[in-house]
C-alpha cells in the first residue's frame, strides 16, 4: 500500500466527519436515530480493529469490554446517582482496567489459546453479570432512568434522550475515536503494531518490545470498545447482560471483516451494511439471518479483504 | 395483517423551488380530479396502524407465532365488528429477534417510520425492559402481552402498559394458598440461576410464610446447565412440595432425570407452565408429571365448563380441545400467554374509544383514558376471566387456574380470585409528565 500524505488522510476523515453531521439534517426519523445507534456500535468496531486488525490478534471475547463500559456507566447512574460525565468516565476506567488485567494475563498465549482464553474471560464476565442479578438486573437488565441522562455545563442542560443531542452526541464521540485511530495508526506506534502482525519474532529482533506494545494495544482496544459501551447505555438508556454475551463478541469481527480490517473506515462501512442488510431483509423474510450469511459468504468470496480493504487493494492504495 | 418495510422516505428532502411548483401543479390537478373526494375521506378514515413487535426469531419464536396467530384473530374479529372509532385496524409486525437491541430499533421504526399509533405485544422481558427507553422517549404507547414484574415495578416509564396479562408476582402469590392448603406445607424450589426464576425465588417464600408454609430449600440451576441429576441430592428429605419452574429445551431432560432419581415414591410436585408451552405434556419423559399440578395463565385443555366467550375465542384463534392448531395435532400453543394479546387488544379499543383517539397527537390522551381504565368484565373481550386494572401501576389482576395431569390431559381443579393476587403499589407512573 502506497503511502497518503497526512493532509490527504485526515481531509477524508474530516469529510466523512463531515458527511455524517449533513446527514443529521437530511435523514428520515428512523434512519437518523439508527445512524446514531450504528456510530456509536462502529466505536466498538473500532476498538475491535486495533486489535484485530493492526496487530493481528483476534479476540473473541470483545463483549466483555463493551460490558465494562455499559455496566461501568450504566450503574453508576443507577446505583450511585453519578452525572452522566461522571458515569461515562466511570464507563471509561472499568474497560481500561478490565483489558489491562485481562492483557496481562491473555497475552501469554497466541493464536487459537488466544481466541479461547479472550471468550472464557468475556463468559466470566457475561456469568458474573448473571450472578450479581442483584445489581445487575441479570439478563432482565435494566433501565437508566430518563430523568437522569441529561449532561449539565453550568446553566445549559442537554437532554440525551432529545433526537439531535443524541445524534450529535455520538457523532462526537465517533469523530474523536476516529481521529485517535487514525493519528494511532500513523503514529510510530501503528507501525510496530503492524509490524507485529506481520512478524513479530522479526519485530523483536529489531529491539522492539512487543509484549508491552500488545499490553498497550489491548489496553487501548479495550477502552475504546469500553467508551461504546459507556455511550450506549447513556444514550439508548437500557444495560442488559444480552450486550456481554458472545453474541457481541463475534458482532464486531464481523464489521470489522465486512468494513475492511486495517482500514480506519473499514469499521463504520462494516456495521452500516450489517445494520441496513438486517433492517431491510427482516422486513422481507423471518429468515434474514440467512440472507446476512449469504452476503458474508460472497464478501468472503469475492472481497476477502472486506469492502474498504479489496477498495484499497485494488483502486486507492493510499488509504489509511 | 401487513409486513411493511420502507427505506428512505422522502417526507424530509429539502423542498426546492422547482419541486413545489411541481407540487402545486400536481395538487391543483388532484384537486380538480373525479377521485380525489373519494381520497379524502379515506384519509379521514385511514385505519389505526398497531405495530406488533413480534419475537419471529431468536428464542422466543415459538410464543411469537403463537401471538401473531391470536392478535390476528382479535384483529379480524375488531374489523367485523366495525373497528375502532369506526376505522379499521391494521397491524405491521417487525421481528424483534428477541433481542432487547433490536427491539429497542423497532419501536423506534414503528414510531418514527411506520409511524404506528401504538406499539404492542412483546413478550419476554429482556426486550421489553429493553425496548421501553425508546417507547418513552418516543412517547408512543406500548402495550406489552408479557407478566413479567418490570410495568408493575414501575420502573419503565408512563407509556408502558400490561393490561392484558397478570404479572408473576401476582400469579406466585395467588398460587400460594392452594399450595400450602392442598399440596403440602414444606416446600423446595428449583428454578433456573436468572430473573424469571428469580422472580419466583424472591415472591414465593413470604407467600407462603403468610400461609403458614415454608421454602425449605432453594436450588438455582445455571442456565448453561444440560444434564440435572447432580443437584436432585440437595433435595431435603421432608420436602413435601418440589415447586419446579424450569423452562427451555432442557426440561424435558430435567423432567426425565427428576423421574429416574424418585422413581414411583415422589414428592408432590408443583410448576408453572411457562415450562411445558408449545411442547407436548404427553411429549416422552414427561410421564412422571403424570398426578402433578401447573399453574396456567388460560387452560390449554377445553374444560366441560368453559364459558361460552372462552370457546368463541378458542375457535377464533383455531385451537383444538387438546389446545393445539386445528389440523395439526403437534402444534402445540401457548395458551397460557397468548390470549393476553387478545385481550390487551380490546383494552386499546376501550381506551381509544375513550379517548376519542384519532390519530399520534392523541397520544397522551391514550394514556390517561388507558390508566382510567378499572375493571374488565368476562365476556367475548375478556375470554379468560375478569379483571381489575390499577392505572397507577398500569398493570391488570385477573383469576389464575391451577390444574392437574390427568391422564394426559390438563384438568383445571381450582380458579383463584382476582384479591388473591393483589398487593401494594409499588409506585404511581401518574405522577410523570407526559
Amino acid at each position: 500500500m502506497s503511502e497518503a500524505s497526512p493532509a490527504k488522510a485526515y481531509a477524508l476523515h474530516l469529510g466523512v466527519i463531515a458527511l455524517l453531521f449533513l446527514l443529521s439534517f437530511l435523514l428520515p426519523d428512523y434512519y437518523h436515530g439508527l445512524l446514531a445507534r450504528i456510530m456509536v456500535l462502529a466505536v466498538f468496531a473500532m476498538g475491535y480493529n486495533i486489535l484485530f486488525g493492526y496487530v493481528g490478534l483476534l479476540s473473541l471475547g470483545h463483549a466483555m469490554f463493551f460490558g465494562a463500559g455499559l455496566y461501568g456507566a450504566g450503574l453508576a447512574v443507577i446505583q450511585l446517582g453519578w452525572s452522566v460525565p461522571a458515569a461515562m468516565l466511570s464507563g471509561i476506567a472499568c474497560g481500561a482496567v478490565l483489558a489491562l488485567v485481562i492483557a496481562l494475563l491473555a497475552l501469554r498465549t497466541t493464536g487459537v489459546a488466544f481466541m479461547i482464553v479472550t471468550m472464557m474471560f468475556a463468559q466470566v464476565f457475561y456469568l458474573l453479570v448473571l450472578y450479581f442479578a442483584a445489581w445487575t438486573g441479570g439478563d432482565q437488565g435494566m433501565v437508566v432512568p430518563q430523568p437522569a441522562r441529561v449532561l449539565t455545563f453550568g446553566a445549559t442542560a442537554l437532554d440525551l434522550t432529545n433526537p439531535t443531542v443524541r445524534y450529535m452526541t455520538a457523532l462526537a464521540l465517533f469523530s474523536l475515536m476516529l481521529l485517535i485511530t487514525l493519528a494511532i495508526v500513523r503514529s510510530r506506534y501503528g507501525r510496530v503494531l503492524v509490524a507485529i502482525r506481520e512478524n513479530e519474532e522479526r519485530t523483536k529482533m529489531l529491539g522492539y518490545d512487543t509484549f508491552s506494545n500488545k499490553l498497550a494495544a489491548v489496553v487501548v482496544s479495550g477502552t475504546i470498545c469500553a467508551a461504546s459501551g459507556a455511550a450506549y447505555a447513556l444514550l439508548f438508556g437500557y444495560v442488559g447482560s444480552s450486550f456481554a454475551s458472545v453474541q457481541y463478541s463475534i458482532l464486531p469481527l464481523l464489521w470489522v471483516l465486512l468494513g475492511g480490517a486495517a482500514t480506519t473506515l473499514g469499521p463504520l462501512i462494516g456495521t452500516l451494511f450489517m445494520y441496513y442488510v438486517i433492517d431491510i431483509t427482516s422486513g422481507y423474510t423471518s429468515a434474514y439471518l440467512l440472507i446476512v450469511g449469504i452476503a458474508l459468504i460472497l464478501l468472503v468470496l469475492f472481497f476477502p479483504k472486506g469492502i474498504l480493504g479489496s477498495i484499497r487493494q485494488r483502486w486507492l492504495g493510499w488509504l489509511p | 395483517m401487513a409486513d411493511k418495510n420502507g427505506f428512505f422516505d422522502l417526507s424530509k428532502t429539502a423542498l426546492t423551488r422547482r419541486t413545489a411548483l411541481k407540487g402545486l401543479a400536481a395538487g391543483a390537478g388532484l384537486a380538480v380530479a373525479p377521485g380525489f373526494v373519494r381520497y379524502a375521506q379515506a384519509q379521514s378514515s385511514a385505519p389505526i396502524k398497531i405495530g406488533f413487535q413480534s419475537h419471529r426469531t431468536g428464542i422466543g419464536a415459538a410464543y411469537g407465532r403463537w401471538y401473531e396467530k391470536t392478535t390476528a384473530a382479535a384483529i379480524k374479529a375488531i374489523n367485523a365488528a366495525g373497528g375502532i372509532n369506526g376505522r379499521q385496524v391494521e397491524v405491521i409486525i417487525e421481528d424483534d429477534g428477541t433481542d432487547p437491541g433490536r427491539g429497542a430499533e423497532v419501536v423506534g421504526k414503528f414510531a418514527t417510520q411506520h409511524k404506528t399509533d401504538i406499539v404492542f405485544g412483546t413478550l419476554f422481558s429482556h426486550v421489553v425492559i429493553g425496548s421501553a427507553p425508546a417507547a418513552g422517549e418516543a412517547k408512543i404507547p406500548y402495550f406489552v402481552v408479557s407478566e413479567g414484574h418490570h410495568v408493575a415495578s414501575t420502573k419503565l416509564n408512563r407509556y408502558v402498559f400490561q393490561p392484558g396479562i397478570t404479572d408473576v408476582k401476582s400469579q406466585i402469590q395467588a398460587m400460594a394458598p392452594w399450595i400450602a392448603g392442598n399440596v403440602g406445607k414444606k416446600v423446595t424450589m428449583i428454578f433456573p440461576d436468572f430473573a424469571f426464576g428469580y422472580d419466583h425465588r424472591d415472591y414465593l417464600p413470604p407467600a407462603l410464610k403468610a400461609q403458614g408454609a415454608d421454602v425449605i430449600a432453594q436450588i438455582a440451576i445455571p442456565p448453561t446447565e444440560s444434564s440435572f441429576t447432580k443437584y436432585f441430592p440437595q433435595i431435603p428429605a421432608e420436602t413435601e412440595v418440589l415447586y419446579h419452574v424450569m423452562v427451555g429445551p432442557a426440561v424435558l431432560t430435567f423432567v426425565k432425570e427428576l423421574g429416574e432419581f424418585y422413581g414411583s415414591n415422589r414428592p408432590q410436585l408443583f410448576g408453572f407452565m411457562d415450562s411445558l408451552e408449545a411442547t407436548d405434556i404427553n411429549s416422552p419423559g414427561l410421564e412422571f408429571l403424570d398426578g402433578s399440578h401447573f399453574w396456567e395463565g388460560s387452560p390449554r385443555y377445553a374444560q366441560p365448563d368453559d364459558s361460552a366467550a372462552q370457546k368463541a375465542y378458542r375457535a377464533a384463534v383455531g385451537i383444538d380441545d387438546n389446545g393445539a392448531a386445528v389440523g395439526d395435532p403437534k402444534d402445540i400453543s401457548t395458551a397460557s400467554h397468548m390470549f393476553g394479546c387478545w385481550e390487551t387488544l380490546y383494552v386499546v379499543k376501550k381506551a381509544m374509544e375513550d379517548a376519542g383517539y384519532k390519530g399520534p397527537e392523541d397520544r397522551a390522551k391514550l394514556v390517561e383514558a388507558t390508566e382510567a381504565l378499572t375493571e374488565f368484565a368476562e365476556g367475548p373481550e375478556h375470554p379468560q376471566g375478569p379483571k381489575t386494572f390499577n392505572g397507577k401501576i398500569h398493570q391488570c389482576f385477573g383469576i389464575q387456574n391451577i390444574s392437574k395431569v390427568e391422564g394426559g390431559k390438563l384438568k383445571v381443579v381450582h380458579k383463584t380470585k382476582i384479591e388473591d393476587g393483589l398487593y401494594e403499589a409499588e409506585g404511581d407512573y401518574t405522577t410523570q409528565a407526559l
